[in-house]
């Protein structure tokens, strides 16, 4: 019986740990968002932000966008072949890259890329005071270094996973008609009869938004809660690409059979 | 010139009691150190005094204000008024220093760009650093890189300064500088300045006042001649540096011999 209590005492203290973790969550993002925003001044750091989170992660996107196009391409003609359907190879990779790929990759890398970068930098600024002697200056962190991140990755997120897709629709347009053979007037005109702009593209941009200010949200919110040590840091770079990819994925799910059942 | 008094402050970590009924009393336009072991919390009490840290009890004034019973937009204001010294400098690591400098004075106020320049070189020329201007922070010793922060505490001329062990970890040179740029700064600008720190002899050369903090109480206090002659056994131990008394050289343990035998 004692046994009980106690375990069920452990899971009830362990659930309200949770519950006041997703509590002072939330509070952050609030106090991040909702704010008196102060344009002349917040503009050039937004731009800067947007430079750190959206330019460095521009390589990786479009490099791993190509590779993905051609993999898709390849293992496309390699089925489609069977059943003498290579014609539909277009609409193939333009539908898996626009409504799937191309969302969740670009999110799952950017959430390794600049999701950690930024992780790392506001915990580097927490733990070397950087944060506190803002504070003591009578300049909130919230505004100066928080917001200007969030939206800088709230923003590039859908505009990264634009570029990746038409990389990889292009990746895919190298490997099937250029290498492979295939009629090009077929490739692009069977991929334009069959994607619709409502039902797919914008099925991918919404995903990506959602992404992107999920991703970024974990990311400065690991950053700004970082435990002020080197330790610390790492554990909170960690903890950020392993939830975010988690999130991702889950939201990816969700997202996808509500847009599908409900559109 | 402002005063800051302390009023049976009392504040814990966890379980660990770092203040019991404190009572300081900081007067106006002079020197005071704060001086304790390490971990007695004298960082602690800055950020008390800056409302980074809520006390469990008492109250601190700044001025004539309840600094925790200040809304948040008042609270940010009162700060203009303060500027601090962290221990390690603290300075923005991508910013330039004449931007570190230049930081406070671009966020509150609305002055020309040719006016925060001279500004900025006026303070920095008060460090002996102009020439260092757009030395990057990772460019600077520590010694520099303290004095870059004390130029940026300066920046929006406060009426109280704190400073956070300013002479740890610096070689002699640096600590002459120091001890010199503080006293300087509170003979010619009249601040208030409150110095935390476990270096004897250079504290006790420019403070007007000190107190010794230990086991969460005031354990001594007094003008640097009285303290150095006071004959409670733990201001001696700690103003005299004797390895063994009241704070003992061993941390908490079973007898030596019993555990050395078991
Ligand atoms: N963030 C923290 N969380 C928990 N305990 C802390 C924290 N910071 C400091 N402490 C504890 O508070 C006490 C005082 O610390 P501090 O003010 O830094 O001491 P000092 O500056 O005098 O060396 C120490 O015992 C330290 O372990
Ligand atoms: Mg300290």
């Amino acid at each position: 019986m004692m046994k009980i209590m106690n375990r069920l005492e452990r899971l009830g203290s362990s659930g309200l740990t949770i519950c006041g973790n997703f509590g002072r969550c939330g509070i952050f993002l609030l106090r991040t968002l909702f704010r008196k925003p102060r344009f002349k001044k917040s503009f050039p750091l937004l731009i800067d932000a947007l430079y750190f989170v959206g330019v460095f992660s521009l390589i990786i996107i479009v490099l791993s966008g190509l590779f993905i196009g051609m993999v898709v391409g390849l293992q496309g003609y390699n089925t489609l072949n069977k059943f003498g359907a290579l014609a539909q190879l277009g609409q193939l990779i333009a539908l898996s890259v626009v409504r799937e790929l191309g969302p969740v990759v670009t999110a799952l890398l950017f959430a390794g890329r600049a999701g950690s970068a930024l992780t790392a930098e506001i915990g580097l600024m927490k733990t070397t005071e950087q944060l506190s002697s803002m504070e003591m200056m009578g300049v909130d962190p919230l505004w100066r270094v928080i917001s200007p991140r969030f939206w800088a990755g709230f923003i590039s997120m859908p505009v990264l996973s634009c570029i990746f897709s038409a990389v990889a629709i292009y990746g895919g347009y190298l490997v099937g008609v250029q290498w492979l053979g295939i009629d090009a007037g077929s490739f692009w005109g069977n991929m334009q009869s069959s994607v619709d702009f409502y039902d797919d593209v914008m099925q991918g941009i919404i995903k990506s938004f959602v992404f992107g200010f999920v991703v970024t949200w974990i990311a400065v919110f690991q950053g700004f809660d970082t435990v002020p040590t080197a330790e610390g840091i790492s554990r909170a770079t960690t903890r950020t690409v392993v939830y975010s990819s988690l999130a991702i994925l889950a939201l990816d799910f969700a997202l996808t059979s509500v847009l599908i059942g409900g559109w | 010139m402002i005063p800051v008094k302390i009023n049976h402050l009392s504040f814990s970590r966890n379980s660990h009691v770092v203040f019991n009924d404190v009572n300081i009393s900081i007067d106006p336009g002079k020197v005071t150190a704060i001086m304790g072991p390490s971990g007695t919390g004298k960082t602690t009490l800055l950020r008390l005094i800056g409302a980074q840290l809520r006390p469990d009890a008492g109250q601190i004034l700044v001025g004539d204000q309840d600094i925790h019973r200040l809304s948040q937009k008042e609270l940010y204001l009162a700060r203009r008024k303060m500027g601090m010294l962290f221990q390690n400098a603290a300075l923005f690591t991508n910013l330039s220093v004449f931007e570190n400098v230049a930081f406070p004075l671009r966020e509150h106020t609305q002055l020309s760009e040719s006016m925060i320049r001279r500004i900025v070189l006026m303070k920095l020329q008060a460090v002996g650093l102009r020439g260092a201007r757009d030395l990057m922070p990772s460019e600077l010793s520590g010694g520099m890189s303290r004095r870059v922060a004390l130029a940026r505490a300066i920046a929006l001329d406060p009426q109280l300064i704190m400073y956070d062990e300013p002479f740890t970890g610096q070689d002699p040179i640096s600590m002459a500088v120091l001890v010199k740029l503080i006293k300087d700064l509170n003979t010619i600008l009249g601040i208030t300045s409150v110095i935390v720190s476990h270096d004897v002899p250079e504290t006790s050369s420019i403070s007007d006042y000190i107190y010794l903090i230990s086991d969460g109480k005031v354990a001594g206090k007094g003008s640097p001649a009285e303290v150095s002659v006071d004959s409670s056994p733990e201001v001696k131990q700690f103003m005299h540096g004797l390895p063994d008394g009241v704070v003992p050289f061993h941390y908490p343990a079973k007898d030596y011999r019993e555990d050395i035998l078991s």
